[in-house]
């Protein structure tokens, strides 16, 4: 399992990098989603891989370490609201300018 | 009262905000906003003068014993940057209730969260805490920096908006490796771990490198600085006023992490690289100012200038250069905002020309241009300002470390070419007419805006006569930061401290 996640963690990083060097807002914008899944999935195992173990402490059952799923809960609600944002400031560029270039000396 | 203080500045701008929300009202808006920031200044005033009988005050939320907890942690340090944000705020809010606040939408919620995050920011003392304190802090940012419309606002907040989520991701990815390694994220925690054998070292440094790499771009260290002199520039005055003091966000950040967490056991993780990239930053910033074009665009490489003059002392970890620096963040906080105010009312004043340097109409108001030279000698380091006291108080204090010579030719030499670029651009504004031409008719500039830039412009003669016992302060802060044993024993009960201390002394 540990394989897979870092295949799934590597890959998304990769592919998120590639995008974010476009030069347009909206694979940029793919990109940092892309990125933040990929951020997720890393946090979500820095509290280390447990089958069957629920996040709770009871006397003689394995558990699992809620903190990082604490973590990724907030990193979610954040990133989402960050990338809702980031497209509607996209969109408002897209209507201003008619073009979506990231850099801002295009054609000014 | 005294138990609960520290949450109170979070509290504060939080339930105006909430309030804010409530009423759509402008006039009510502006007055609850007003209210609370004057209450936060009052507030931070006392705890700044609570914080100075070097008790540690912490404040674990739920009251879950900590490293369980979250805690906020007021020390010298945090209490005095809690005052600053206020005053800055609440100077910065007066000026937009003039209308400013009119040209768009929420701008009174907004402020408040704004304020919220970069109080929580210096009070937390866990670090993912501090990272949902700065993503609160850039949220309102953002939009903050959108208020008003226009293309090159949107423009340049796309540019900052992925900027900065890019630095959140790596900053969750240090967070991650951190807790993955020590198995903690409370800050005094984190000290104490490192002070154990057994964990992953290269693991363990990459995530704090990591850590370091997202306080820089917030402070704008300079090859992650190109986004800050356009964002600045292209924000409204009010708003890039109160944007004067994001960076310091970030230089704060490094230089607790580096005087609790690093300096015990890994001092050489910023040793040459930090000092020798602020240089860069000073010069660049230094050359920016002279290729400025306009007054706020001139007042945004100032600021960057001033980043890069601090980013010189997180890597020299002793307490006179911190003590120097603490001084000089605060009075160069208050000129950069000054300058960014003061730019929104020469723009004004002089119609299609705005705050370009070129050849305008004269000013309406004589006064404006006092206040220009006084900002203008502040920000250039010349006597007798306290732009001056603060770069003496660095300098001196920079004479004996190893790159000592270096840093008093950069810093110097980028004073220099400051001084030439603020007298050339002076002349424009303040000499330099078409003929007999009259001032233009424009609306005056009101009590609020000419209350609050007046406040801050005599910020700088201020600072400067009470340089002693801000220095004091200053000093004693910087002592305090600089004993991570007393911070570790502070949040985690004694006991738990002893390794670091016998660590630091070594």
């Amino acid at each position: 399992m540990e394989v897979l996640l870092s295949i799934a963690i590597g890959v998304l990083t990769a592919c998120g990098v590639f995008l974010i060097l476009r030069a347009r807002t909206f694979p940029v914008l793919l990109g940092l989603t892309l990125l933040s899944y990929a951020v997720n999935l890393f946090l979500f195992a820095s509290g280390r891989l447990r089958v069957d173990a629920p996040p709770l402490i009871r006397a003689g059952a394995s558990y699992a370490d809620p903190l990082p799923q604490a973590l990724v809960l907030t990193a979610i609600v954040i990133g989402f609201g960050m990338t809702a944002y980031l497209a509607i400031l996209a969109l408002r560029g897209l209507s201003e300018s008619g073009a979506d270039h990231v850099d801002t000396d295009q054609d000014e | 009262m005294n138990a609960h203080a520290p949450i109170l500045p979070i509290l504060i701008p939080l339930a105006a905000a909430l309030l804010q929300m409530a009423s759509g009202r402008l006039p009510f808006q502006r007055l609850v906003g007003l209210l609370a920031t004057g209450l936060l200044v009052l507030l931070t005033g006392w705890l700044t003068l609570l914080a100075d009988d070097g008790v540690l005050r912490v404040y674990a939320l739920g009251d879950w014993p900590p490293p369980f907890a979250i805690v906020l942690v007021v020390d010298r340090l945090a209490a005095a940057m809690t005052l600053l944000t206020a005053v800055l705020g609440f100077l910065v809010l007066l000026y937009a209730s003039a209308g400013f606040d009119r040209e768009g939408m929420h701008f009174h919620p907004l402020f408040q969260f704004q304020l919220l995050g970069l109080l929580g920011a210096f009070l937390t003392g866990d670090l993912f805490n501090l990272f949902v304190f700065f993503e609160i802090m850039l949220l309102a940012s953002y939009v903050l920096l959108a208020h008003g419309g226009g293309l090159t606002r949107t423009r340049a907040g796309i540019t900052y908006v992925v900027l900065n989520l890019i630095g959140s991701a790596l900053f969750l990815i240090a967070l991650g490796l951190l807790y993955g390694t020590l198995g903690t994220l409370n800050l005094a925690d984190v000290a104490r771990a490192l002070t154990q054998p057994g964990y992953n070292q290269a693991l363990v440094r990459l995530s704090l490198a990591l850590m370091i790499v997202v306080f820089a771009l917030k402070a704008g260290l300079l090859p992650l600085s190109f986004w800050l002199p356009h964002t600045y520039t292209a924000a409204g005055a009010p708003v890039a006023a109160l944007f004067a003091i994001m960076t310091k966000v970030g230089i704060v950040a490094i230089l607790r992490l580096q005087a609790i967490a690093l300096a015990p056991v890994m001092p050489d993780l910023l040793a040459n690289w930090l000092t020798t990239l602020a240089l860069a930053t000073i010069v660049f910033a230094a050359l920016g100012a002279l290729a400025a074009v306009r007054l706020r665009a001139l007042a945004a490489w100032l600021v960057l200038l001033s980043a890069g003059t601090l980013l010189l002392t997180p890597a020299q970890a002793s307490v006179e250069v911190s003590a120097a620096a603490l001084y000089y963040l605060v009075q160069s906080t208050l000129a950069g905002a000054a300058f960014f105010l003061l730019s929104g009312i020469i723009a004004e004043q002089r119609g299609k020309v705005a705050d370009h340097f070129m050849t305008g109409p004269p000013l309406q108001a004589a006064w404006l241009k006092i206040a220009f030279l006084i900002v203008a000698t502040t920000a250039a380091a010349l006597p007798p300002f306290s732009g001056f006291v603060g770069k003496l108080m660095l300098l001196s204090s920079l004479r004996e470390v190893a790159a000592g010579p270096v840093i008093w030719t950069v810093v110097l030499g980028s004073g220099f070419i400051v001084m030439a670029a603020l007298a050339r651009d002076g002349c424009y504004l303040i000499w330099k007419h078409k003929g007999a031409a009259r001032p233009l008719a424009v609306e005056p500039v009101g009590w609020q805006r000419t209350t609050a830039l007046l406040l801050l412009v005599a910020a700088g003669p201020l600072l400067a006569l009470l340089a002693r016992p801000l220095s004091d302060y200053s000093g004693r802060a910087a002592a305090q930061l600089h004993t991570p044993g007393a911070y570790v024993t502070g949040v985690l009960g004694a006991g738990a401290a002893k390794s670091i201390d016998h660590e630091a002394r070594q």
